[in-house]
């Protein structure tokens, strides 16, 4: 557990924080740019002292104001991987990778060497890097010193599309190979979406949601940051049998609920991550017959929201368990005069998968 | 082809700016160093009293050795009965006029390179586990060598040209501080010298170019690993 409880004041920002982190997985902290996200863990890392408060990393006192106590950022081994990789130009790969590794055995060295495809660049100069490869090297720099947890700022910010693709695959493995706690800073839902399992929301200094990733997305506090076109579900199903005709597979919601998604790779038992956009769910009264959407789940309504603007209204329901969001429109919400307690049947138009199979780029799986 | 009189001129100018160039270059990246990085109160006080001696007329340098640094001077007179060592009408005090006139020069051009080494490096190596005199080791100082280099071959060249401060503290003496520009100035005074002269000016031009190429040179060297941002 990463305990933190700081005041600070920060320019025109002030810092008010009493938050408890996970030392697991991968928790990632949103908010809009100037939120205070990298003050955040730069106070974590040691590279900003606030005024007072305690930061706790484990049972080691990080910072604590009122003892006077504060461990260097060279001293709270805690890996800190930049938005700019901030490689040094004077070193090789390799010599950059050992700035910090105290090991004397060269087998994490190559196991991290490996981890991150870095074997034919550990002679060449950072000025010769490509920019994935650069953040590719800063990442393995920080694991090399055999951090306690590992610190991104938004590292995939500076990358092009398919630099972020290549990339992304590397920070699962990370995370679920070396069981390395990561906080990690980002403005984008997507890429949360596909990495984190615990989440952090900010907003001018202040959290505004903290918990498990899919408690903090279904929450009221999210809602604001979502637009329509990025309101979605995220439902935890199991892989459990491939169609005998199709090349279909099914992935156990519940005991009697399930959704048929495109052939995967995953073998039945895997669990996974599902993300539903509310745009592809559409509700129907009675259970529609002779449709060409094979997901037909039944569900109830939860709760209704009229968008600020009214345009549309989003539909909290019920399903096995979990939430998924629909997005009509208020003729639609007339029409079938839907309030709170009704039950409906939700038409499923695709199914994203968030954390598998993205190596292979299989991201959006449409079976219409 | 040199005459020995004119090889031991040129060979106590090197040793002369030699000297004082190596001995100065720890206390200027000290000074560099704190000018560049630290806040404090007086810090403009000290970067005055550094430059201090790239505006004061070099007579005026040579005259405040002479009373502090002299054998009978408030500093010289206990540096000779605790240690020794006398600065007076040796090439030691032509080496240390050199040093103070040449000081300002080094530590800016120092201070420069200091102040362009990114900040967010030194950063990322603490993160590393680097203290704070291993991140200036192995990152500061070899991002500010071209910087460094450039401030050592300043320093060099006014060195070996320095002549007001060194003739006014320790004298014009044949073999011991009678270095190339000393020797110009006594040729010049001497009727019938014009030749004798001219030659000496032909080796401090050669000096000169050469020391400025060998830094071009070392500062291409150093600035292809250091200039390229990551």
């Amino acid at each position: 557990m990463l305990t933190i409880n700081i005041d600070t004041q920060l320019g025109e920002l002030a810092l008010h924080l009493n938050i408890r982190l996970p030392m697991q997985g991968i928790t990632a902290i949103f908010g809009r740019s100037g939120a205070g996200k990298t003050s955040l863990i730069n106070i974590i890392g040691g590279l900003l002292t606030p005024d007072s408060g305690e930061i706790i990393l484990a049972d080691e006192v990080l910072f604590n104001g009122e003892l006077g106590i504060l461990k260097p950022p060279e001293k709270r081994q805690i890996g800190y991987v930049f938005q700019d990789a901030r490689l040094f130009p004077h070193y090789s790969v390799r010599g950059n990778l050992n700035y910090g590794n105290k090991d004397t055995d060269s087998a994490h060295f190559d196991r991290v060497v490996k981890l991150l495809g870095l074997e034919h660049t550990l002679k060449r100069y950072p000025a010769s890097l490509s920019g994935g490869e650069k953040q590719r090297v800063a990442i393995g720099r920080a694991l090399l010193t055999r951090p306690k947890m590992l610190l991104m700022d938004e590292p995939l910010a500076s990358l092009d599309l398919p630099r972020k693709r290549e990339l992304i695959p590397y920070l699962i493995r990370l995370a679920k190979e070396l069981k390395l706690p990561i906080i990690y800073v980002s403005h984008s839902l997507d890429e949360i979406l596909q990495l984190a399992q615990h989440m952090l929301v900010l907003d001018q200094g202040k959290i505004i949601a903290n918990g498990p990733l899919q408690e903090v997305w279904d929450s009221e506090q999210m809602r604001p940051w979502l637009d329509a076109k990025e309101q979605s579900s995220l439902l935890d199903v199991t892989v459990a049998e491939t169609h005998d005709k199709y090349p279909m597979t099914r992935l156990a919601l519940s005991n009697d609920t399930s959704l048929w998604v495109n052939n995967l790779s995953p073998e039945p038992g895997t669990r996974l991550k599902v993300r539903i956009h509310a745009n592809h769910v559409s509700l129907c009264r009675h259970s529609p017959k002779q449709t060409s959407i094979r997901n037909i789940i039944p569900v109830r309504v939860c709760e209704v929201f009229e968008s600020v603007c009214g345009e549309n209204v989003q539909i909290k329901l019920a399903i096995a368990g979990n939430y998924l969001w629909a997005n009509i429109t208020p003729w639609a919400r007339d029409d079938l005069q839907i309030v709170v307690g009704l039950s409906l049947f939700a038409q499923i138009k695709s199914v994203s998968l968030t954390e598998s199979d993205l190596a292979s780029d299989k991201t959006q799986v449409s079976h219409t | 082809m040199l005459t020995e009189y004119e090889i031991s001129a040129l060979m106590l100018s090197l040793k002369v700016a030699v000297v004082a160039m190596l001995t100065s270059l720890p206390v200027g990246i000290a000074c560099a160093w704190i000018l560049a990085r630290l806040k404090f109160p007086g810090k403009a006080l000290l970067d005055s009293l550094i430059h201090l001696p790239l505006v004061l007329p070099p007579v005026v340098v040579g005259y405040l050795l002479l009373v502090s640094m002299g054998r009978k001077g408030f500093i010289g007179e206990h540096l000779y009965d605790w240690f020794g060592i006398s600065f007076s009408f040796s090439w030691r005090g032509a080496a240390l006029a050199a040093a103070i006139v040449s000081f300002p020069l080094m530590v800016r051009a120092i201070r420069q390179s200091f102040e362009q080494v990114d900040l967010r490096l030194e950063q990322a190596a603490r993160t590393l586990g680097a203290s704070r005199l291993r991140v200036f080791i192995t990152i500061t100082l070899p991002l500010a060598t071209p910087g460094i280099i450039s401030g050592m071959v300043l320093a060099f060249a006014r060195s070996l040209g320095e002549f007001g401060s060194t003739i006014t503290f320790v004298s014009n003496i044949p073999g011991e501080t009678r270095t190339i520009p000393l020797a110009m100035y006594s040729f010049i005074e001497t009727p019938g010298a014009e030749a004798q002269a001219f030659r000496l000016c032909a080796i401090s031009v050669i000096i000169a170019l050469l020391s400025l190429m060998a830094s071009e040179w070392l500062n291409r060297k150093a600035q292809q690993r250091v200039t390229t941002p990551c």
